[in-house]
């Protein structure tokens, strides 16, 4: 198979790439749904922060302040152009996807969800996207309902198209892409079926914004979140972008400083979009290393981003094909899925293959992946799951293989 | 030595032909533990006579790790006294398979049975009357297992 885009240049600029792991093996990384390496270009970004700039933003008079505060707005117009939002205004940074569903379902949901009304979210939800909803409808009466995942691994809209139908739905909730199939959801579709019902969208786009290009503006959503750590960036930042239509009517997530206009003994005055939402001092450093990672996505440039991890998704899918015993999640449609492969291999246990592919040095995933419902729809305990980014090659691919063919030897197959 | 290591016959073997594997029907007491990090859920079933383990089963899906320490451990105890199940400890399990130097991160797959055998323990006892005590410092020694 002939790569369209190649990419193997890109190795030299993440350090750790070239480090070795149990006894001097080369470090093969195919853990990056979970969380991505950095470029020298992010971590150098957070030292320099440190050594050069660091103070508080949005107070002080002084020169490192200003400059603080320079480089931690000047990510927000990044991520406001890097996903085509219409305004900055519109970007929150939080810690992660995580957080950015908490924020909506506590202050969006906690106003608008009610006794006997419908949350609706999807069997390949991350944890995070079910146990906020779940939390909230408990405390509401009101019901979390579910779109089914079929045998591809993709969403059954049928069901979708029958809870809208209801007349209950308040909120409608899914992720771009799954962390455990790899599947892209057909968002069009779906934000298509709820405008037309007058239901608003959340996407959890942690998989997605790191692997392919996304645009707000053209997904039509209410709720994007996404995740610093999953795209070449520092862990404990993230983004939560809203409509502005849509984010003028929330009320404040947690109160404290920055966050407030006025504040006198019993009654205070929020502040402005987005401050209203960023309460205390926020992780500054790490929101200039996501800058920095922005950066270097666009250098790269997402449609190749996309290209080169189909292309890889496409030699793992042949190869692992040929290796009796292997039973691959998802479906086979490029077009409809990311580069997350999970599988299992005849009986042996997710950690059993991972324990073995780890002695030759190659890190994936085994378990069941903060998606137990999932787990449970595909009938199975866990999976091992290999997912790619930038820097992976067809090489990391044949190291998995080879392997593969060793806990085949160990366990008898 | 390399982790994998760990994979040798006895450890297959068990993980594929479990001793002990299956269900008690009505059992005195059953208990069921998972490890929320990896998903390895056990089952322990058990059936009591004048103080003794007369019959054990596990059921229940986890890694070799997980399935060999679970049929070697319902092994050890079969037929034992509850005083001598009290004293089985972690170093018992993991020295009959060679699983001392166990990674950490592995640890816990190794001693799931023995959480949930002692959890099953102390059901048991708490069930009994004026057996309280002895069943709250079983619970804490389930719970201090790793």
């Amino acid at each position: 198979m002939q790569s369209t885009v190649n990419l193997d240049h890109l190795r030299g600029d993440f350090p750790i790439l070239g480090r070795t792991v149990r006894d001097g093996k080369p470090l093969v990384y195919l853990d990056n749904a979970s969380t991505t390496q950095k470029p020298d270009s992010v971590i150098d970004s957070i030292s320099d922060y440190y050594r050069c700039h660091n103070a508080n933003i949005h107070r002080a008079v002084y020169a490192l302040a200003e400059e603080a505060t320079e480089a931690y707005e000047g990510t927000r117009n990044k991520v406001t152009s890097f996903i085509n939002a219409e305004s900055r205004e519109e970007v929150i940074f939080v810690r992660g996807t995580t957080e950015a569903i908490n924020l909506v379902a506590y202050t969006w949901g906690r106003a608008n969800i009610g006794e006997g009304d419908v949350v609706v979210t999807t069997e390949y939800e991350h944890h995070s996207n079910i146990v906020p909803w779940q939390m909230l409808v408990q405390e509401k009466g009101a019901r979390l309902e579910y779109v089914r995942v079929d045998q591809n691994g993709e969403l059954i809209l049928q069901d979708l198209h029958e809870h809208l139908a209801t007349g209950r739905v308040k909120l409608v909730t899914f992720s771009l892409m799954s962390n455990v199939l790899g599947t892209i959801s057909d968002a069009r579709k779906i934000v298509e079926a709820c405008k037309k019902a007058g239901v608003p969208t959340l996407i959890d786009g942690a998989q997605a914004v790191p692997h392919m290009p996304v645009n707000v503006r053209e997904l039509e959503c209410d709720f994007f979140a996404f995740s610093g750590h999953k795209m070449l960036g520092p862990t404990g930042i993230g983004v939560l972008w809203v409509r502005k239509p849509v984010l003028e009517t929330m009320g404040p997530f947690h109160g404290g400083g920055d966050m407030i206009r006025e504040v006198h003994k019993y009654e205070t005055t929020w502040n402005d979009l987005p401050y209203k939402f960023e309460a205390g001092t926020p992780n500054i450093a790490e929101v200039v290393g996501l800058g920095a990672a922005i950066d270097y996505l666009r250098s790269v440039g997402m449609s190749n981003v996309r290209q080169h991890e189909m292309d890889l998704t496409e030699y793992t899918l042949q190869q692992l094909s040929k290796i009796r015993g292997i039973v691959v999640y998802g479906t086979r449609d490029l077009a409809k899925r990311g580069g997350v492969v999970s599988f299992n291999f005849a009986d042996v246990h997710p950690h059993d293959v991972a324990q073995i592919l780890d002695d030759a040095g190659i890190s994936v995933r085994s378990g069941h992946h903060c998606a137990q419902v999932l787990m449970e729809k595909l009938d199975v305990a866990a999976t091992t799951r290999v997912s790619f980014c930038v820097y992976n090659t067809k090489e990391d691919v044949d190291a998995l293989v080879a392997s593969l063919e060793r806990v085949a030897e160990v366990f008898k197959l | 030595m390399s982790n994998s290591d760990i994979y040798h016959e006895m450890i297959v073997d068990y993980s594929r032909n479990p001793v002990n594997y299956g269900r008690i029907e009505d059992p005195d007491v059953t208990f069921h533990d998972a490890n929320p990090l990896c998903g390895d859920s056990i089952d322990i079933d058990m059936n009591m006579d004048q103080g003794n383990v007369a019959d054990i089963k596990f059921h229940g899906h986890g890694c070799a790790i997980c399935m060999a320490c679970s049929s070697v451990l319902t092994e050890m105890v079969k037929g034992k006294s509850i005083g001598e199940v009290r004293r089985v400890g972690k170093q018992d399990v993991l020295s009959e398979l060679g699983l001392e130097h166990l990674q950490a991160v592995r640890i816990k797959c190794a001693l799931l049975s023995l959480k949930v055998l002692k959890s099953a323990l102390y059901t048991y006892l708490a069930k009994q009357s004026g057996q309280g005590h002895d069943a709250d410092s079983l619970k804490n020694e389930a719970k201090s297992l790793y």
